[in-house]
């Protein structure tokens, strides 16, 4: 299968320190990997300096996405590629509506491509299509982003934005924090029902639970800036057992 | 690449000022400065009754004693009255007929500012009266309003053709010793807007005036008068702009909004006088008094888009003296650069039950200076009047200033004031989540600015609120490079 994304030797710093300390990882397309870790290990951070979030400075290695060093594209170029974030915390924009936000997105991403701007007809079949998809409440597409959602409708919005832009690469940031289990089995159905041969995602946690619902094909450890131990679905079951600590012993990879 | 706070400050620098062209048209001008015989000159040209010289001449008196106003946050260098130009007619031969007889250079003026008379005519159904420095130069469908009873033309044909109107409301609302710069305009305003809505009518289209200042050294002193008789309703849009000249050029207005018992007035302004550059060097200083007069159980609705002037003193008001009446006041100010803003508004409650809405929205960027100032007063027999206020402002950048003073004098205490305030600073978490989903900074920038000014820019018309969001993205967008 083809590489979607590799990551060589990637050190970033964020405010003189450097948190990320010579990640390596490589995704081919159709594949799912979850990342998990203790807090302060560097998940967010590797979500942050993939997405090309502001102050995430890249010192040292590559990020090579599709074939292509994107270290200095800006964050709306990696978009355009067809990489999206699911925050870990959505951001509200009040008065502007998740439908405009959204007709906004996909113009902008047309006219960067080169393509036609997309009807209002056509959108608003996709968004009744996508919406029932990730069983998005009606209500919430004319509502202001994210303002006044429950944790549960921010994440499933995420999920809503993610099959609208039907991306190449998603990177899902801690999707499952402050989700109930109702929450947690709808968003994740959204996600493996937008999983196919041709992209590819990748799934920040803390928890084993998640992965219930989301079965990865690997499981890397991340662990000080590394990532320290890779392996299949059992892996997540041995670390919900045990903990990260015996793996603190373990050389790095 | 990344987006950092330095570039947006950059950017926000850069913007330039889309309706800096001058248009050559002969123009007909008095001598500069300002005495008694300009007065009279200027009343002569345009062939007055003897009142309204008397009623300008005596408006002259008082301003020569008076003190300006000094307490608005604003700083700014005192214009010479002394020498500005009172009076800028474009010179055209006699009456027009139809608009193919307005001179082709005023057309192309009009047109470049996206309003050509004869495509509204055809396609948007708003009449627009046009005022080119001082003087109306082209009123649509007068007709078809006529047939309503609807009087809707420049000041100087009201005082013409219907003097007794103009002598029975004119300085009512806003009387000549009000305040320095109405006293001013009071002198020597030139022409303006007037408008008449005869009982029980509603007009049936938006009213539309555009005011440009075009010739040097000229100051504008337009005056407005809209009078919405019992139980009539007008909708009336107003917009502004500037060339670009390295001076600065004042413009002193008078608008007075008079609605009789049951009647109701939505007046919408776009200002987008020339601000200066990015030095703040030229730019227009706009010293307006606008205000309106309620009947029992009227209406008057204030709707504001400012994004222009370098210096804006203007609190549009409203004086609530009927029983039931209702007072609003919406405004978007943006400032940028070196921009000085002192706005908000007057709400007097007079009557019972009298109510009054607030929303003002300050965005200050660069490093501008953005006041809200308003008062409101309730009366003593101003029984169970109630306000809402709400002043949200978003800053920019880390050098601009954004400041609220709201005043309140309540002398009932079955009154209920309310007010809210809010600042907050745009956020760089709510840019990076739209980048990340393919917005570019300048677009995510405008989506969420617009987004913020939702509430007041959904209260103008159709046409305006599209302008408005051009305006506002304009005025905030720079040279990305």
């Amino acid at each position: 299968m083809e590489t979607i994304l590799k990551i060589e030797n990637l050190h970033c710093q964020v405010q003189d320190q450097e948190i990320l300390k010579g990640l390596n990882l490589e995704i081919k397309k159709g594949e799912v990997h979850a990342i998990m870790g203790p807090n302060g290990s560097g998940k967010s951070t590797l979500s942050s300096v993939l997405a090309g979030k502001e102050d995430y400075e890249i010192t040292k290695g590559k990020i090579i996405y599709q074939n292509e060093d994107i270290s200095e594209l800006s964050p709306e170029e990696r978009s355009w590629n067809g990489m999206f974030l699911a925050f870990q915390y959505p951001v509200e924009i009040p008065g502007v509506s998740n439908i405009n936000f959204l007709r906004t997105a996909l113009n902008e991403k047309n006219k960067a491509l080169g393509k036609d701007q997309i009807s209002a007809k056509d959108f608003l079949k996709m968004v009744s299509e996508k919406s029932a998809l990730v069983g998005l409440d009606n209500k919430l597409k004319n509502r202001s982003v994210n303002e006044g959602f429950s944790g549960g409708e921010k994440k499933r919005n995420e999920i809503f934005q993610m099959a609208m832009l039907d991306p190449t690469l998603s990177i899902l940031d801690e999707t499952d924090s402050g989700l109930d289990i109702d929450a947690l089995k709808i968003v994740s159905d959204g996600v493996n029902t937008l999983k196919s041969k041709e992209n590819a995602t990748i799934v920040i946690t803390h928890y084993q639970r998640l992965l219930d619902y989301i079965v990865p094909d690997f499981v890397h450890v991340l662990y000080d800036g590394r990532i320290v131990k890779s392996g299949d679905k059992n892996l997540a079951l041995e670390l919900e057992e045990r903990g990260y600590d015996w793996l603190k012993l373990e050389p790095a990879i | 690449m990344s987006y950092t706070e330095k570039e947006l400050k950059k950017e926000l620098e850069g913007k330039s000022y889309e309706f800096g062209f001058v248009t050559e048209i002969e123009s007909e001008k008095v001598p500069v400065g300002l005495n008694e015989d300009i007065i009279k000159l200027i009343s002569k040209k345009k062939n007055e009754p003897s009142w309204l010289l008397e009623y300008r001449l005596n408006a002259f008196a008082l301003w020569k004693n008076m003190p300006k106003p000094n307490w608005a946050h604003i700083d700014y260098k005192e214009p010479n009255y002394q020498e500005i130009c009172y009076y800028a007619a474009p010179k055209q031969k006699k009456e027009l007929e139809s608009l193919d007889q307005v001179d082709p250079a005023l057309l192309k003026t009009m047109e470049k500012l996206g309003i050509s008379l004869e495509e509204q005519k055809r396609l948007t159904g708003v009449a627009v009266d046009f005022v080119m420095d001082s003087v109306s130069v082209a009123t649509s469908f007068k007709d078809k309003l006529a047939e309503l009873g609807i009087i809707f033309c420049s000041f100087s044909e009201a005082v013409q053709d219907h003097p007794e109107l103009v002598k029975k409301y004119m300085g009512t609302v806003v009387p000549s010793s009000d305040n320095f710069y109405a006293a001013l305009n009071s002198a020597v305003f030139t022409d303006g807007s007037f408008c008449y809505i005869p009982k029980g009518v509603k007009c049936p289209m938006e009213l539309s005036t555009y005011f440009r200042i075009n010739e040097a050294g000229t100051g504008q002193f337009e005056r407005t008068l809209v009078i919405a008789d019992e139980s009539s309703y007008v909708s009336y849009l107003e917009g502004c702009t500037a060339p670009q000249r390295d001076e600065n050029q004042l413009h002193a207005a008078v608008v007075e909004l008079i609605a009789l018992d049951q009647a109701e007035i939505k007046y919408s302004t776009v200002q987008n006088w020339y601000p200066g550059d990015e030095n703040g060097k030229g730019g227009v200083f706009n010293f307006v008094t606008k205000r309106g007069l309620c009947g029992y159980r009227s209406k008057i609705s204030w709707t504001q888009v400012e994004t222009g002037s370098a210096v804006t003193w203007k609190y549009p008001s409203c004086i609530l003296k009927g029983d039931y009446s209702v007072g609003e006041f919406y405004s978007v100010a943006l400032t940028n650069n070196l921009q000085q803003a002192d706005t908000g508004t007057k709400m007097i409650h007079v009557g019972r039950n009298t109510k009054s809405t607030i929303i003002s929205k300050g965005i200050s960027a660069g490093k501008s200076q953005n006041s809200y100032r308003g008062l409101v007063k309730i009366g003593k027999g101003a029984k169970n009047a109630r306000n809402f206020s709400q002043c949200d402002s978003l800053l920019m950048t880390d050098v601009c200033g954004a400041h609220t003073f709201p005043y309140i004098e309540c002398e009932n205490p079955t009154a209920m004031v309310e007010h809210e305030a809010t600042t907050s600073k745009i956020g760089e978490d709510q840019l990076f989540y739209c980048m990340q989903r393919g917005i570019p900074e300048e677009k995510a920038i405008s989506l969420i600015v617009n987004g913020y000014a939702k509430e007041v820019l959904n209260k103008l018309p159709m046409e305006f609120a599209v302008e408005a969001q051009k305006l506002l993205e304009i005025s905030l967008e720079g040279s990305v490079g």
